[in-house]
């Protein structure tokens, strides 16, 4: 098998691969900028657009491209700190680094304006550092100081800010970000909010079940939701390959009715680009995106993890593609970036981490009595639970919310399903050829499994005796067609 | 003051809370068009419409998280579980999510979670669950269990209010059987606070929802009977648990019966004995006795439920004997 980027080398084919041949067959998708190449697509099978053509589109300010670049270089620094900071044993917890991935973090929460909400991931320092968060904040979070946003109670990435900056925290659990911030775009939807919310997830944290509730939900809800998957390859030591048999996972939103995207996430105007549209579409009412950002995690889990499982030509493969350095040439190419403003953002960094570096360092520990505090809100004075209401509050109380209680469905009836046309509609419908079949036999329907079962006291119901005498046996084909309400 | 069934207490909360809060939603299964499988939401769609009363897909992780995020938004999201047993199902949700947030990054979850609960009307093992102690061991939690129609809507109206993630189980056996004169108007009964719901000398009987009663009809009995006065305690609210009312009745009585529905393996009788060897050590005169269900699911022929399930002559003889210890 030849090697390819987005396989790790010395895994033998897939079971599963004949599955997805059939899925997938033919084209691939070109990244021509970065020479990232994605086999084994339909054209049009998802609604994927390389976000190459996208990018060549979208014309970027000066500033936003220097933008992109200040955070990418503060991303990679911040986390070159910690590693400092954790081998002289001043990073309580673990440090997960996002080496390869600051394109996808940087990238995408760019797109989100300041009104917006996000709830980053472990990797997602860059996101963080885009949203407003100070580089202090993150230092001191790692390092467990009462100065942290969470005063020394948890680590890592795991802080939000509801006030000012629109975070909320993640736990370690994946996934669960996903209703959540869904509940958030449907808030904000409700209250009159013209704002998106934006999470992430890996390429692991995917097979979750709230991964496939959330998104579901989302896209039941058009929530104004865009959500990034970020395909780094590896879920702890476990490869893509072996944790799902679909090539691409943006294939995943076809099953959910929403828009996708792929883009190579170590282009971080691609990756910008892809995310701005995604976050106009969702906030215009499109329904909840999710855009795959193909990267690599160069790192282990963690700093206590080397990856050797990772093969090596792989690692090379990507390590050749850092998303800094080649958009440094693209930079450089477009005379964005010369060597005298390339020094320029390294000593702004380099005075900026010394300063929040030291303040984290001379932060004091959480003191014990502090251990007891908080688990409870205590009421107003504590936090004053205040919506902010962008719409008039009395469409939402009677008469002008009420409405007569009863579902309208499209098309319900035609026989017409998102498949085919062939698929059977829910409440005892059957498919047409078990439907021809049944009115040939002209039996009264089946009886419904639930119908069927004997009541309790073992007599049949009153007026079974007779029709069941009468009744020839319903065809095999429409009692296997039928459908009754599945429920608990 | 108009006569009014458990059910309709739930009703008439959710009813007035969201007519007067335009920051109350109601989000679950089959809550709106349907009005929830028990009615309890019967009529809100029309009110307050499809913005505020939201049917979901059967996602209760979904549901929770949902919630979770709009109360971050400053909303005051219901979630019902359409049966608590459901609750399960977004376990990691609630404990790990909701439940910790305040605690670690100062973000409350005003939601409330809410669902029929419990057994004795032959719903089997999937219908029938109690579930306060899966989560009366997280902390972040406030637990609320009532055991009448006053209280139900007086609970339920104090959780929607509170800024805290509150668990309320409705036991469905009291839905329709038990009626009470409420007032029709607003008022709320504080989340932590029991009840004395009838005084004695001889012994305390510490119970809630459906057991309350059970428990009350067996202090009557013991009147009746054997001339022993019981005092029955409600606690209304599992967490945070009212020691003080608690710790007072026993140093009166002596003795201490608690009776739940809940298993009895880690049920919070147990708790409670814990809480009493603490700071009642000195004050009891017999040990604590427990009356609760089996350590085996719920089971679904009436014959094994009723076996499994405490009942009246159940606590009628556990009192007998500890009086007369």
């Amino acid at each position: 098998m030849a090697f390819s980027p987005l396989r790790s080398g010395g895994i033998a084919p897939y079971s599963l691969r004949v599955c997805r041949r059939e899925i997938h067959s033919g084209a691939s998708l070109d990244f021509p900028r970065t020479g990232l190449k994605i086999e084994d697509r339909t054209p049009g099978d998802t609604p994927t657009m390389p976000a190459t053509e996208t990018a060549a589109k979208r014309k970027l300010s000066r500033q936003q491209y220097l933008d992109l670049y200040y955070y990418m270089r503060l991303n990679r620094e911040v986390e070159d700190t910690m590693t400092k900071l954790f081998r002289q044993n001043k990073i309580v917890g673990g440090l997960y680094a996002s080496l390869g991935q600051e394109g996808v973090s940087v990238g995408s929460a760019y797109a989100l304006e300041k009104r917006d909400w996000m709830a980053p991931m472990i990797r997602n320092i860059g996101a963080l550092l885009v949203k407003g968060v100070p580089p202090r904040d993150i230092f001191t979070q790692h390092m467990a100081k009462f100065t942290s946003p969470t005063k020394g109670k948890d680590g890592t990435s795991h802080f939000g800010d509801l006030e000012n900056l629109h975070i909320v925290s993640p736990i370690s659990m994946l996934g669960d970000l996903i209703p959540v911030m869904t509940g958030v775009a449907m808030a904000g939807r409700y209250l009159g909010q013209k704002i998106v919310s934006m999470t992430w997830i890996g390429d692991g944290g995917s097979s979750t079940g709230v991964f496939h509730e959330g998104m579901n939900l989302a896209a039941s809800q058009k929530a104004a939701f865009v959500l990034i998957l970020e395909n780094n390859q590896w879920a702890y030591s476990t490869p893509v390959r072996r944790q799902v048999p679909i090539e691409n996972l943006a294939d995943r939103a076809k099953a959910y009715g929403i828009a996708s995207y792929i883009v190579d996430g170590n282009d971080v105007v691609a990756m910008y680009c892809t995310a701005k549209e995604a976050v106009d579409r969702a906030r215009a009412g499109e329904g909840p995106i999710l855009i795959e950002a193909k990267t690599f995690r160069r790192r282990g889990h963690a700093q206590h993890d080397p990856a050797e499982y990772v093969p090596k030509e792989q690692l090379e493969h990507w390590e050749k593609r850092d998303p800094i350095a080649l958009y440094e040439t693209f930079l450089t190419k477009e005379k964005l970036l010369d060597a005298k403003s390339k020094k320029e953002t390294e000593d702004r960094i380099a005075t900026l981490l010394e300063k929040e570096r030291e303040f984290a360092e001379n932060s004091p520990m959480p003191p014990a009595e502090t251990v007891a505090t908080g688990v409870y809100c205590t009421g107003d004075e504590c936090h004053k639970i205040a919506p902010k209401w962008e719409r008039p509050v009395n469409e939402l109380l009677p008469p002008k919310s009420s409405v007569k209680p009863v579902w309208t469905v499209e098309g319900f009836g035609t026989g017409r399903s998102s498949a085919r046309g062939d698929a059977p509609i829910h409440f005892g419908d059957v498919t047409p050829a078990a439907a021809a079949e049944k009115q040939a036999a002209a039996a009264p329907p089946a009886k419904t499994p639930a119908e069927s079962l004997a009541p309790p006291n073992g007599k049949p119901p009153a007026n079974s005796s007779a029709t069941s005498a009468a009744k020839k046996p319903a065809p095999a084909a429409a009692k296997a067609t039928l459908r009754g309400k599945a429920r608990r | 003051m108009p006569l009014v069934t458990f059910l309709e207490a739930i009703k008439q909360a959710l009813f007035e809370e969201m007519a007067a809060d335009p920051s109350v939603v109601l989000i679950g299964e089959d809550v709106g068009v349907y009005g929830g499988a028990f009615k309890t939401s019967e009529g809100l769609l029309e009110k307050f419409g499809w913005e505020r009363v939201i049917d979901t897909p059967i996602s209760e992780s979904a549901i929770i998280g949902a919630a979770c995020g709009m109360s971050y938004m400053g909303l005051r999201p219901v979630a019902e579980m359409q049966f608590i047993d459901f609750i399960a199902c977004c376990f990691n949700q609630l404990t790990n999510f909701v439940a910790k947030g305040h605690y670690l990054w100062n973000a409350p979850a005003p939601i409330v979670v809410r669902g029929p609960s419990g057994g004795g009307v032959h719903g089997g093992p999937f219908h029938s669950l109690n579930p306060e102690m899966y989560f009366l061991h997280t902390p972040g939690f406030k637990i609320v269990y009532p055991s009448t129609p006053y209280d139900a809507k007086g609970l339920l109206k104090a959780s929607i209010r509170d800024n805290n993630p509150v668990l309320f189980f409705e036991h469905k056996f009291l839905y329709r059987r038990i009626k009470e004169e409420i007032p029709a108007g607003d008022y709320t009964v504080p989340i932590g606070k029991a009840v004395v719901r009838r005084e004695g000398k001889h012994l305390t009987i510490l119970s809630y929802a459906a057991m309350m009663h059970t428990s009350l009809e067996a202090a009557d009995a013991l009147a009746r009977q054997e001339g022993i006065e019981a005092e029955v305690i409600d606690l209304r609210t599992l967490l945070p648990l009212d020691e003080e009312t608690i710790l007072q009745s026993v140093k009166k009585t002596n003795k201490c019966l608690v009776v739940h529905e809940d298993t009895k393996t880690g049920g919070i009788a147990g708790e409670i004995a814990a809480i009493l060897a603490e700071k009642a050590f000195h004050d009891l005169d017999g040990p604590l006795v427990r009356v609760t269900s089996l350590d085996t699911p719920v089971p679904y022929a009436p014959t094994l439920e009723e076996a499994f399930l405490p009942n009246a002559q159940k606590v009628f003889t556990a009192a007998k004997e500890l009086a007369n210890f």
